[in-house]
């Protein structure tokens, strides 16, 4: 089968987003924790900036957790560019125990669902999922140089800057990780790198109906059910699909894409990339969540299987999608006992500091590690 | 010299009519920008094998010469010019000389102005 | 339904979805900026006449064509030419500009990997192709003119 459920003991612990400037003049600038704006984050290239930004996600979910870096037993990320370098480097920088995911623009997606299997499971403490990407990174790597006057064709997306984290632990919250569904790679044919919404919508289709199949749930038992990047065109032709095997996807069903930006941006069908799912799902509907506005939530993120190589090679765009649900626990006494009991045992402190100025949490881990390191050598010295 | 306003009218009408008819074929097939301009170079060389080419700059001036039609065209009539003076070897030394200048600076140019310049992160489409 | 109908099934069921552009404001950009261009063009051939009376035409139009080259480039450094490129389409490209932007956008974009493997490299990975079919093709014209 391929939901997999959880056994009631794994709770999102916290969310953070961070998006580029175009991005934060979009309709959900409110909920982004923090809005760059300069998107090359000083750095002197935009490989780099992905990489700065990366960082800065991930250190500020930690800082919002009131966690130290040290706490996080394993980091699961990844992102667009080649070798997901960015992930890579911002664990090497944060020396985080890495595992190196790629699903293209599924990997939020798939990174929550490990983390929560992880924890589920007993394996560790506190999981951290993560995925960002860089537009002007990405359009280098996948399209052409950004100083090339090209038009764009109706149907292209607009990779976003941005991303997201959350810290998944077994410390009960507000949101509960309920199932999650990975999905086939699924290819209908479709070859044009500038229409992946339509070449995306069949893996979407495939695995939201499977997990409501396995789930037992109809498509209006969620109050919100978002995909990843399939923009207007995809959305449409999911829904369409969906009806033809008689799940009707209504109000509660949008697309991140399609949300990132209001209808004066000109990005074509939508916003696309891995940090689209990434930054909407833990600002937007994270806090939505936590409040209660949503009890239930599916959130599918949707990944395009291709490389430059393999498109002009002439191959079609395989695609896979993966499924995570969510729902709201509503806040009750013996929950509230569990909190206080956490409090005693280790979140002792409590970082408020802007995520700008906490280079002593990476220099005390430094410290830590380097008094361990002498330690080691003492020992191995006698 | 004087200045003819005609000839500003004819390349702005030829020229624009150049870009309007590629523009038909980028919408018609996706097109992508290096496979149009040499397909509009290999344009440029038939109409100068054919004789047609210098009739045509005559009537368009620069509205002939600017687009990369022109370009082709000097490199076909280059290479037949220079076949005629000196043979054999004109046939490949004729092309890349009488373009040269274009090449030249577009290399010239586009190295110093590296040197000098970044690309920027874009806000949107148009 | 095998595989292959599926498919062939589906990608004219996403061909009828894709939104219809208007065709005729994007035709008319292209001209208007293609034509522009092309006056701006005149403009320096007729500076040049006036100011180099002994120059031939051949040779006048390759200097008007230099200048234009050595502008685009220029604009292309600004971050202006993606701009026009966009709003202009074809317009952009088919004038000699395009040829100038196709070579200065890359070298530009991927100096970040030095001077060696990024700029000069990285030079010709979209005008490549035209330099290397106007060679061969006026290698093909050179033996056509043995002939005529």
């Amino acid at each position: 089968m391929q939901t997999i459920k959880f056994k009631n003991k794994t709770y999102l612990m916290e969310g953070y987003s961070i998006v580029g400037p175009l991005e934060g003049k979009g309709p959900l600038k409110d909920y982004f924790d923090y809005i760059l704006i300069d998107d090359t984050l000083k750095e002197k290239s935009f490989e780099k900036a992905e990489r700065k930004l990366l960082q800065k996600i991930v250190r500020g979910v930690i800082d919002k957790s009131g966690l130290n870096v040290g706490d996080i037993n394993f980091m699961f990320g990844g992102d667009l560019l080649n070798q997901i370098v960015s992930s890579s480097y911002t664990a090497r920088e944060l020396e985080l125990p890495f595992i190196g995911l790629y699903s293209a623009c599924a990997t939020m997606a798939e990174a929550l669902a490990l983390a929560g299997i992880f924890v589920d499971n007993n394996l560790c403490e506190y999981s951290l999922a993560t995925t960002c990407t860089h537009f002007s990174s990405a359009e280098r790597q996948y399209r052409f140089p950004l100083e090339l006057g090209n038009q764009r064709p109706p149907t292209a997306q607009w990779t976003i800057t941005g991303g997201g984290a959350t810290i998944v632990s077994n410390i009960p919250t507000n949101v509960r990780l309920v199932s999650v569904t990975f999905g086939k790679v699924i290819d209908f044919g479709v070859g044009d790198v500038n229409n992946m919404g339509a070449a995306m919508a069949p893996a979407a289709c495939d695995t939201i109906e499977e997990h409501l199949k396995n789930m037992g749930r109809k498509s209006n038992d969620y109050d919100f059910i978002a995909t990843g990047d399939l923009g207007k065109l995809g959305s449409e032709i999911l829904i369409d699909l969906m009806e033809n095997d008689g799940i009707i996807l209504g109000k509660n069903y949008q697309d991140c894409g399609c949300m990132m930006y209001d209808k004066t941006q000109r990005v074509f069908m939508g916003g696309s990339g891995a940090g689209c799912s990434a930054s909407i799902f833990n600002s937007y509907i994270l806090s939505k969540l936590k409040k209660g506005e949503f009890k239930r939530v599916l959130l599918v993120s949707t990944g395009a299987l291709m490389s430059t190589t393999t498109s002009q090679q002439g191959d079609t765009i395989p695609s896979i999608a993966h499924a995570v649900e969510f729902e709201y626990v509503p806040t009750n006494k013996k929950q509230h006992s569990t909190k206080v009991d956490f409090g005693k045992k280790g979140r002792t402190k409590i970082n408020n500091k802007s995520i700008l100025e906490n280079n002593n949490i990476n220099s005390k881990a430094l410290n830590k590690a380097k008094t361990k390191l002498s330690a080691a050598e003492v020992k191995n010295g006698n | 010299m004087a200045i003819n306003i005609w000839d500003y009218v004819i390349s702005f009408l030829v020229g624009g009519f150049i870009c309007f008819l590629a523009q038909i074929l980028v919408i018609r097939t996706k097109i992508t920008t290096a496979r149009i301009l040499v397909l509009f170079l290999i344009i440029g060389m038939v109409l100068e094998v054919f004789n047609v080419y210098a009739p045509f700059k005559e009537f368009a001036k620069a509205g002939a010469s600017v687009p990369i039609i022109g370009f082709g065209a000097g490199l076909a009539r280059g290479a037949i010019m220079a076949t005629k003076e000196y043979g054999i070897l004109g046939i490949f030394t004729g092309g890349l000389s009488a373009s040269a200048g274009g090449i030249a600076m577009a290399i010239f140019a586009s190295f110093i102005f590296a040197l000098i310049f970044s690309s920027k992160s874009k806000r949107g489409g148009h | 339904m095998n595989k292959e109908q599926r498919n062939a099934n589906y990608n004219i069921y996403v061909e009828s979805k894709v939104p219809k552009t208007k065709a005729w404001p994007s035709l008319f950009k292209a001209f208007l900026i293609g034509g522009i261009i092309c006056a701006i063009g005149q403009g320096l051939f007729d500076l040049y006449g006036f100011l180099f009376p002994n120059l031939a035409e051949s040779e006048l139009t390759t200097c008007m064509l230099m200048t234009i080259i050595f502008i685009t480039c220029f604009l292309t450094g600004l971050g202006v030419y993606d701009v026009v490129g966009a709003w202009g389409g074809a317009g952009s490209v088919i004038p000699i500009t395009g040829f100038s932007n196709s070579i200065s956008s890359p070298s530009i974009e991927f100096k970040k990997e030095g001077v060696i493997y990024g700029i000069c490299v990285k030079m010709f990975t979209i005008a490549g192709p035209v330099i290397v079919c106007g060679v061969v093709g006026s290698i093909i014209c050179g033996f056509i003119g043995l002939f005529i």
